[in-house]
């Protein structure tokens, strides 16, 4: 296939040499780790107003010169150092994005910098902040003004929906501060298949081994590992089909066999050299 | 020969254990207290991450266990990220920052500073002229609510009272901190829109240009340009200079974005983007000082000697800043 692959897969050659397969966020996850990330900040806002209210209150309006001035450095800081401070710590990821198992990282592989998310996040003003305000304004004036603010919005709308119009999902502040943002799922390890006894003996003869190849038995691992009877019923069914073999009653029991062959025969000729990719690869 | 001498069995029970070690390091570094580790644990992690990716290449090349492979691949690109994408600490970045590579960075920008610099006189110029053929104009350039009576048909005493005035009782400090949020922000805007090609930066830039050049047209023929100078540059020799560098900044973007020369267009954008970050970090920084002077210092200092020598002073500390700071003896 000469086609440019267009997925969110990426490759990182790390250091020492190794690719490593990374996967980008996909558009929709960028915008839930945003809302949540908004609806935070709104939070942070509406309790930080309500507290100095209360202490305003408490204090019978001395202090109230200091609450407007801890309010508008308050406001001020929210704006624009929220996801500043979420993306310098060891996560690289504001609370939205850790909540939606995301990351900010370097496109090359190398150091974030706190340039690069300071510039990634001054753009926030941009794509978030200046949509708003038209919309804002759309919403209050008069005709003309309406006019005006359609107009605007539908420019800035431009930033807003940057990463739509790229492959890499980049917005216009990763563009310029050099990041991406990735998928960091983190996933257990999963029960050896080949560990354990195997108290029946079930043989099975080369032509009945040549049948599959490593997509197949990849697939066959899925099956086994979620353990739904109705799953392996079906595939047990096919499998014995092609075997053309009913000795063996047990769904479960034949699989794990077959599983244990298969995977025994075709990881012993991938150390000859031999990578029998599906059951079509006639390798 | 038994065939038991490589097996996929063994090679998982033997690395479990580390895959474990590496995952729980991981997390407790994670979670922030990557200083809790112990010199032998430090020691242990980079190794750790090393066996992991050795054990991926091993396993993608002789095993079919795509449970074990994901897994490896996950754990490796954690370990990696948390190892090569470490930041620097707080504190010796901002030292750095403050010595190297702020001042650095406002050199980077001198074709951007100095377009700035020209549109935005040439704006107040323009601005200036055009309100002393017309005093019409006057409010069309200068919204009502900054003008707060400060027009052409303003008279000598209404005016000289603006500029000397004590100021009403208390409440500067709100007076200062509203001027240092609201010009940061605009600051942060005019930065931003230069992505947009730098052009809706120009426009900001040249309004707020022909701004500065009204009001002189209000001042200058009732005798009191001297006085207005002193007003303005207690706070704005630091202020015009932020915000100059923070369209300097926008069109060092937008110019990478639009033009990028022999790099490639994501590439360009980067180190533009990484440079011009800089420079908005030390505008707000200096916003910060102006807001401070705007509202403390030119309130509380009320004759021109005086606004005059802090203006100056600032100045200078500021060019002589970006001019020198930061330079590597022997370097350029």
């Amino acid at each position: 296939m000469a086609r440019v692959k267009v997925g969110l897969g990426r490759r990182l050659v790390t250091p020492e040499g190794v690719a490593l397969d990374l996967r980008l966020a996909s558009a929709g996850t960028r915008a839930g780790a945003f809302i949540v990330d908004a609806l935070l900040m709104l939070g942070i806002l509406l309790g930080v107003t309500l507290a100095l209210l209360a202490f305003h209150a408490s204090f019978g309006g001395s202090l109230g010169n200091v609450m407007i001035v801890l309010w508008l450095l308050g406001f001020f800081l929210l704006r624009n150092f929220y996801f500043i401070l979420g993306e310098s710590g060891g996560r690289a990821a504001t609370l939205g994005k850790r909540v939606m198992k995301l990351r900010v990282v370097a496109r090359d592989g190398g150091r974030l910098t706190g340039g690069a998310i300071v510039a990634r996040n001054l753009m926030r003003e941009i794509e978030v902040f200046l949509p708003l305000t038209f919309l804002a304004v759309a919403g209050s004036r008069g005709m003309a003004d309406q006019w005006v603010a359609a107009l605007g919005l539908s420019w800035t709308a431009l930033f807003l929906f940057f990463p739509l119009f790229n492959r890499d999902r980049l917005r216009a502040g990763d563009l310029i501060a050099g990041t991406w943002v990735i998928e960091t799922g983190r996933r257990r390890i999963g029960a050896d298949l080949m560990r354990g006894a195997t108290e029946h003996r079930i043989e099975f003869g080369p032509h009945e081994l040549a049948i599959y190849g490593q997509y197949e038995l990849q697939r066959l691992e899925e099956v086994l590992r979620r353990g739904e009877a109705s799953a392996m019923a079906a595939v047990a069914d096919t499998i014995r089909a092609k075997l053309n073999r009913y000795d063996v009653p047990g769904d479960e029991v034949f699989l794990d066999a077959y599983y244990r062959a298969l995977r025994r025969h075709l990881e012993r000729r991938l150390l000859f050299g031999v990578r029998k990719r599906d059951k079509f690869d006639t390798a | 020969m038994t065939d038991a001498i490589f097996t996929p069995d063994h090679f998982r029970a033997e690395r479990e254990g580390d895959w474990a070690r590496l995952e729980s390091l991981l997390n407790r570094v994670e979670k922030g207290s990557a200083r809790k580790l112990s010199e032998v644990e430090l020691v242990e992690l980079p190794r750790l991450y090393r066996a992991a990716l050795s054990a991926l290449s091993i396993a993608r090349a002789t095993s079919l266990d795509a449970d074990l492979i994901g897994y490896l691949e996950q754990l490796s690109t954690r370990a990696y990220f948390l190892l090569y994408s470490a930041r620097e600490p707080w504190g010796r970045s901002v030292l750095r920052f403050f010595a190297r590579d702020w001042p650095a960075a406002v050199r980077g920008l001198v074709p951007e500073l100095l377009l700035s610099v020209f549109l935005f006189f040439a704006a107040a110029a323009a601005g200036y002229a055009l309100i002393l053929a017309d005093p019409g104009w006057f409010d069309a350039i200068v919204p009502p609510g900054v003008a707060n009576g400060r027009n052409p048909q303003a008279g000598v005493q209404f005016l000289r009272g603006t500029l000397y005035d004590a100021p009403r009782e208390g409440g500067l400090e709100i007076f200062a901190t509203a001027l240092f949020t609201h010009n940061a922000q605009i600051s942060i805007l005019v930065f931003a829109l230069g992505f947009a090609f730098g052009v809706p930066t120009m426009l900001l830039l040249a309004s707020n240009g022909a701004l500065l050049g009204a009001f002189y047209a209000v001042y200058i023929p009732k005798g009191l340009g001297w006085g207005l100078t002193g007003w303005l540059s207690i706070h704005g020799t630091t202020e015009i200079t932020a915000i100059i560098l923070s369209a300097a900044a926008g069109f060092h973007i937008g110019r990478a974005v639009a033009f990028p020369g022999e790099r490639s267009r994501l590439a360009a954008a980067k180190a533009a983007g990484e440079r011009a970050a800089l420079v908005m970090i030390g505008v707000v920084v200096m916003l910060l000082i102006a807001g401070l002077l705007e509202g403390f210092g030119r309130q509380l200092v009320r004759t021109d000697d005086g606004r005059f020598a802090i203006a100056a002073t600032m100045l200078a500390l500021w060019t002589s800043y970006f001019a020198f700071g930061g330079r590597r003896r022997g370097a350029r």
